[in-house]
């Protein structure tokens, strides 16, 4: 029997039965619904962990040269915690080598950060706030846009004057309805000049991304930041991802050098990028996926069985249409996939239902909290097809029993 | 068998005597159906149930032939193994100069589909299908394109005077007219033969003078046709009744010495 017509005949025996079809294929259609909903879950966590997290902290095609890992999600062992307090801090001075280092067309900026305490006199209470001592191409780099107010100029930064830029937080904070732009934040006893508002940058897991302030490096704030000659990172940006892996290559060899490291030796610093800051998470993820396959593996094999059982009673309940069937020429590959074609059509169908609840499902995480609904083509995809097959490995039995009926026996059933 | 002395069945022509006993032989092409000592017989648990004890048979092509018997005579029985929906214990079937007893589930269905047409008491039409997708059931599973199996089994039907009623399901039909869609769809691939077991069992008098009819028109256009039956007045309506007792042949006469034997009324034509 043609293909088409297998499935027009399937369809009719299903719309004949419509409630008991829908409560056959509704443990396939939870297993989907599942699968769905824990891949988009997972793929919007990965989403919002890779643009509003990470993304935040790391700049596009971007690295950090530091002494150790500046975003850490996750536990390190004892030992590990031990080796990196015992590495070597970067300084200034190893700057202008690994400047010298990068290719043409490479931006790079140095960068000092501390938590310290600052105060303005509208508000009576300080607060610690996150401070960065940056140099020229930091904004560059970092996307980093002033809402009102400017950034530093060449000059400012070349004296290292006493000027800051703040974020969203800062501003409302100690300029509770006051324009921040020309007047004062002191920190550690020294006034600086608030020249520019940052655009506000968000949050991730309730934590603000607008706490900050920016000074240039050289300005007498970076005293309390960091000691004398030492940076905490330097930064750097390739035009290209393929040019950020040659970099870091050549940054690698310059440090190595310079702490004098033999070759079996370990890189006793760090160069940072998104990927790696990633690591932890993509670690859970794992997890995530193993139980968001689990969880639909059982919803599915519940299915399957379902779907067995039924169809061993619609063979049963069916016997003399299959013997005319077979009187009429049938062979046993005809009323095999007759039943096939309708225990995987109906399995499919269920696989749509899933599909669409599961979309659903994700839709309202998205609604309900601030992780996107990133519903992936591919699992839609194999969501489907996982329905399908499981359809059919739940109706070869039945069917094979069906096309084996003795067409006399089969005839004389009621 | 050299125990049990069976009377030679009357009427048995020299010819059809002389095709039965070659046995092992390919029939002449005029044969459609030849039968050599075919047996079935059923395990009933211990209890040997034998309802054909070797049953030679052999039928021309446009030969209009009648099955009578009592009940429990393997008529029946006889007419599944013909029809290939059954395979003889022992014996020889050869239809249309093959022989099929040793044939294939598979081959069996071919066979089915392209050399028999079967009308059953029952009628066993699909109820949930029309008259129309009923009749085009053999086509489908001969393989025949939609649009060209919907004309051929709209033709078919038209043959039975069915045409205004194709898209009636078999509950919305009398029971004449659910035969004659089962009649249509016996022939719509044109089989070489058309089996009917009991088919105006389930009809009253009038209704089985139509469907009747219908055979006789089939007949006298060529087809051949082998009904069972065990009312004497439909058994005359043939050219030719082959009578069943305790699985065996009991005579095979032709139509008029039947009906002289039995001093039933020719039917009016
Ligand atoms: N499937 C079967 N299993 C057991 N016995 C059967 C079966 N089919 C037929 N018989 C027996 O074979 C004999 C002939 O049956 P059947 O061919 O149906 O006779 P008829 O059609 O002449 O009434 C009967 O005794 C019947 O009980
Ligand atoms: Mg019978």
């Amino acid at each position: 029997m043609p293909f088409f017509e297998a499935i027009r005949l399937a369809l009719q025996q299903i719309w004949v039965q419509k409630l008991k079809s829908f409560f056959t294929l509704l443990g396939v259609m939870i297993g989907v619904t599942f699968l769905i909903a824990v891949v988009s879950i997972v793929g919007g966590m990965s989403a919002y962990m890779t643009d509003q997290v990470v993304g935040k902290i790391m700049a596009v095609n971007s690295f950090e040269l530091r002494h150790r890992p500046n975003i850490q999600l996750g536990d390190h062992s004892e030992e590990r915690r031990r080796e990196l307090n015992r590495r070597p801090r970067i300084r200034e001075t190893d700057v202008a080598p690994v400047a010298v280092a990068l290719p043409e067309g490479v931006k790079y900026a140095v960068v000092g950060q501390d938590n310290l305490t600052a105060q303005s006199r509208y508000v009576a209470r300080p607060k610690n706030l996150l401070i960065f001592t940056v140099s020229e191409d930091y904004f560059d780099i970092k996307k980093m846009a002033p809402a009102r107010g400017r950034l530093f100029s060449p000059q400012e930064f070349e004296r290292g004057m006493e000027v800051i830029v703040i974020g969203q937080d800062v501003a409302d904070f100690f300029f509770p309805s006051l324009d921040p732009v020309g007047r004062e934040l002191t920190i550690r006893g020294i006034p600086y000049l608030v020249v520019g508002v940052m655009e506000k940058q968000g949050s991730a897991f309730g934590i603000s991304f607008d706490k900050f302030v920016i000074a240039p490096h050289k300005s007498p704030l970076n005293r309390f930041v960091n000691v004398h000659g030492v940076i905490d990172a330097i930064m750097i940006q390739t035009p290209s991802r393929e040019g950020m892996l040659a970099a870091m290559e050549s940054v690698r060899q310059v440090m190595r050098a310079r702490h004098h490291l033999r070759p079996n030796q370990k890189d006793d610093f760090e160069l940072e990028t998104s990927d790696s800051a990633l690591e932890f998470w993509n670690k859970i993820k794992g997890y995530l996926v193993i139980a968001g396959v689990a969880l639909p593996a059982i919803g599915l094999v519940v299915g399957a069985i379902v779907i067995m059982n039924i169809m061993l009673v619609a063979v049963a309940e069916r016997t003399r249409e299959i013997g005319i069937r077979k009187s009429l020429g049938a062979k046993r590959r005809d009323i095999m996939s007759q039943f096939l074609v309708e225990s995987a059509t109906l399995s499919t169908i269920g696989a749509a239902l899933g599909v669409a609840t599961g979309f659903a499902f994700a839709k309202v995480i998205a609604f309900v909290t601030p992780l996107p609904a990133a519903v992936e083509l591919w699992s839609v995809l194999v969501g489907i097809s996982i329905g399908a097959g499981v359809g059919i490995l739940a109706g070869v039995y039945p069917a094979s029993r069906a096309s084996r009926l003795d067409p006399i026996t089969a005839l004389r059933a009621e | 068998m050299s125990t049990q002395t069976v009377e030679a069945p009357l009427g048995m022509t020299a010819e059809r005597q002389a095709v039965v006993e070659g046995a092992g032989t390919a029939p002449g092409k005029d044969w459609v159906i030849v039968t050599r000592g075919i047996k079935r017989e059923y395990d009933m648990g211990g209890e040997i149930v034998r309802a054909l004890r070797g049953v030679d048979l052999a039928i021309m092509r446009n030969e209009y032939v009648a099955i009578m018997g009592p009940s429990g005579s393997g008529k029946s029985t006889l007419m599944n193994v013909i029809g290939c929906l059954d395979t003889p214990n022992a014996g020889e079937y050869w239809l249309n100069g093959t022989q099929v007893s040793k044939m294939s589930d598979d081959q069996l269905a071919r066979v089915r589909n392209k050399e028999i047409g079967f009308v059953f008491q029952t009628f066993n039409l699909l109820p949930r299908a029309t008259a129309l997708h009923n009749v085009e059931l053999p086509l489908v599973y001969a393989g025949v394109p939609s649009v060209e199996r919907k004309r051929r089994a709209k033709e078919a039907l038209e043959r039975v005077q069915l045409g205004e009623r194709m898209d009636h399901r078999p509950n919305e039909l009398s029971g004449g007219q659910r035969q004659r869609v089962a009649i249509a769809r016996a022939l719509v691939n044109n089989p070489s033969i058309l089996l009917a077991d009991e088919p105006t069992g389930n009809l009253d008098s009038n209704t089985s003078e139509e469907i009747m009819r219908v055979f006789e028109s089939l007949a006298d256009q060529g087809q051949t046709v082998i009904m069972v039956t065990h009312e004497p007045d439909i058994a005359a309506h043939a050219r030719r009744v082959v009578v069943l007792r305790d699985g065996l042949v009991a005579s095979d006469d032709r139509r008029s010495s039947f009906v002289e034997k039995l001093g039933i009324a020719t039917p009016q034509l």
